[in-house]
């Protein structure tokens, strides 16, 4: 591909190459605290939907080593966006090695907390908040639980922050360097903020110690929940894992058999920052 | 960069040992899509491989591995539904390589669920699966008996709770297509029990099987892992006695000679194969054009050469059907898509 780069993030390493100079030189601004180079364990490719498109009104398609039949192609201003949905994308179809749970991890001492919920929860937000307040932040998209040891494993990636969440760790983090500002797409608002640059370079895992299901906007409120349905709720979670087959059953079982459970539901960051930071 | 980068690798792994950090990023990401990274991995299993392809080496295995035990537990379903009608399932492709143990399944990707019962218990068969939990992948009357009416297998059914595939095959080419005219009924009289009530096609219709789903489909993507899979039956029952004699047999039954002795002209080139010099014949023109699509892949996962690849897309349709009934079948098929849209 004409333009390229190769980042780390956390135990893997993407290679992501464009048809177009702007989202490669996007990304390495994003990501310039992340090692660069290596043999990746994935490949991404932002590919023109067709010759013409790569000049006029330039679309991208999404592609690599593990696609999805139906991506909707994204404009290019739109590219980073495109690069960060490609990335986990081979993660969520193609990681075989540890179990994927679509959640944000925060750690402090040696012990790691599992924010797990649907987009809007504010597990991104909270995730944040927490890292301002001097937590290790492991990753808001996905945490990496590997089932031979039970531990989870750091996936730092930039942080995604929406629509008024964005002023918000503003405010909390006015040194805090952010991607360009990419509005009106399917999620509204979106800007990333990269992690501090400790976080980005920590690779050694942590001891979960709990599960927190969070939920943004609710009266604070919060309730244990049963071994059950907090297996359920993150086989629902994890994107692989049915792949994993037996692998995947022995450790999220371990997994729940092991960690409080907890749903919590907060007002406002503070109060949300608040219940998090009695648990570890 | 091409393909015969990662053949190379496969037929002799030591080349590995050669390659800088660009040479096994394109290797691994052409294992990738040509659906040969567990097979590779199996391939290089004890050599010194930088800490990246070792990771992905192994994750290929492990997801190999799991998609091997499903495959198995599909094919055990499907013996459990046939059963009560007395019928022995006759496992086809990758279920039948890892049921019989062969290297062919080592890191062998497995999708759907292939097998072969005789054309006459079709319909008998056809009800025991549905009576088991198995429904229509496609139920569209058109689809529906565009499969019954020229196709080598019932349309796809799929099963309600595990959401697997299964073909059911009652021959292994259509009866339509210009490759060869094959015998159903000698497949299923040649065929091995494999015990616990399953079988597999014997060894020389297993490889004949192998060319025709290598050459029938006429596109040749998954070209390479067709021929990979070649390259592996032949080193196991090579040496079986009297085995190349019955291999041509069997491709003279099924008219599909030229093709076998084009398949191992291909896979002697790329992967060295131990093949019968006779039946391999005089090397033909046309196999450059087969090397180049079969190869035709670049260092970031790509499919190029796209005109080669659009001629062999035309051709897959010349040689499936007479060109009447292709003509009808893309009239049809167009005017679907129109009123759909």
């Amino acid at each position: 591909m004409r333009h390229s780069t190769t980042v780390r993030v956390g135990p893997r390493i993407f290679r992501v190459g464009s048809d177009w100079r702007r989202p490669i030189w996007e990304l390495e601004t994003l990501y310039a605290d992340y090692e660069k180079g290596g043999i990746p364990h994935f490949t991404v490719r932002l590919e023109a939907t067709n010759w013409w498109r790569r000049w006029l009104r330039p679309q991208l398609a999404i592609a690599g080593d593990h696609m999805l039949p139906d991506a909707v192609p994204v404009a290019l201003h739109h590219g980073l966006l495109a690069a960060e949905m490609a990335m986990n994308l081979q993660m969520a179809l193609g990681e075989r090695r540890v179990l994927l749970l679509h959640a944000a991890t925060v750690e402090r001492g040696g012990k790691a907390v599992i924010l797990t919920g649907e987009s809007g929860s504010g597990k991104s937000t909270l995730a944040a908040l927490l890292m301002a307040r001097g937590w290790r932040f492991m990753g808001d998209e996905f945490a990496l639980i590997d089932p031979a040891s039970g531990l989870v494993h750091p996936f730092p990636r930039p942080v995604s922050l929406k629509n008024e969440s964005i002023a918000a760790i503003q405010a909390a983090m006015p040194k805090g360097r952010l991607g360009p500002l990419l509005a009106g797409t399917p999620k509204g608002d979106v800007r990333h903020l990269a992690p501090v640059a400790e976080c980005v370079s920590a690779r050694d895992p942590a001891e979960p110690v709990a599960v927190v299901f969070p939920r943004f906007g609710f009266e604070a409120e919060q309730r244990e929940v049963g071994k059950g349905e907090t297996f359920v709720r993150l086989t629902q979670a994890s994107t692989n894992y049915t792949a994993l087959g037996e692998a995947g059953f022995a450790a999220l079982t371990g997994l729940v058999a092991k960690l409080p459970a907890l749903a919590v539901d907060y007002p406002d960051g503070a109060a949300g920052v608040a219940a998090i930071e009695a648990l570890a | 960069m091409d393909a015969r980068h990662l053949a190379k690798a496969l037929a002799d792994p030591p080349y590995v040992l050669t390659l800088d950090e660009r040479g096994w990023t394109a290797l691994l990401a052409m294992a990738h899509t040509e659906s040969l990274a567990a097979s590779l991995a199996w391939r290089l299993d004890g050599l010194d491989v930088p800490e990246t392809a070792r990771e992905m080496l192994a994750q290929a295995r492990d997801h190999a591995e799991v998609q091997r035990i499903h495959a198995l537990w599909e094919a055990e379903m499907a013996r459990r539904a046939l059963a009560p009608i007395g019928c022995v399932p006759i496992l086809l492709k990758g279920t039948a390589y890892a049921a019989a143990g062969l290297d062919a399944g080592r890191g062998r990707l497995i999708g759907d669920l292939d097998i072969l019962v005789a054309r006459e218990r079709l319909d008998e068969a056809e009800a025991a699966l549905l009576g088991a939990g198995w429904e229509w992948a496609k139920p569209d009357p058109y689809d529906d008996s565009y499969y019954r009416r020229w196709m080598h297998e019932l349309p796809p059914l799929i099963h309600r709770e595990r959401d697997r595939m299964i073909d059911v095959h009652h021959s292994i080419l259509p009866p339509t297509a210009r490759t060869g005219r094959v015998d159903p009924a000698a497949l299923i009289a040649g065929a091995v029990p494999l015990g616990g009530g399953l079988a597999i096609l014997a060894s020389e219709d297993m490889l004949l099987h192998a060319v025709a789903h290598l050459f029938a489909d006429g596109e040749l993507s998954g070209g390479l892992r067709n021929l990979w899979d070649i390259d592996r039956l032949i080193r196991e029952f090579a040496d079986t006695p009297d085995w190349w004699q019955r291999v041509h047999a069997a491709s003279s039954r099924h008219s599909l000679t030229p093709h076998l002795s084009r398949a191992l002209r291909l896979t002697r080139h790329l992967f060295d194969t131990p093949v019968d010099a006779h039946l391999a014949w005089k090397p033909r023109l046309g196999d450059v054009w087969f090397l180049q699509r079969i190869l035709a892949r670049d260092g970031w996962g790509r499919e190029n050469r796209k005109a080669l690849r659009f001629s062999f897309y035309l051709r897959s349709h010349w040689i499936r059907m007479p060109l009447p009934l292709l003509a009808r079948h893309l009239f049809t098929k167009w005017r679907m898509g129109r009123a759909a849209r």
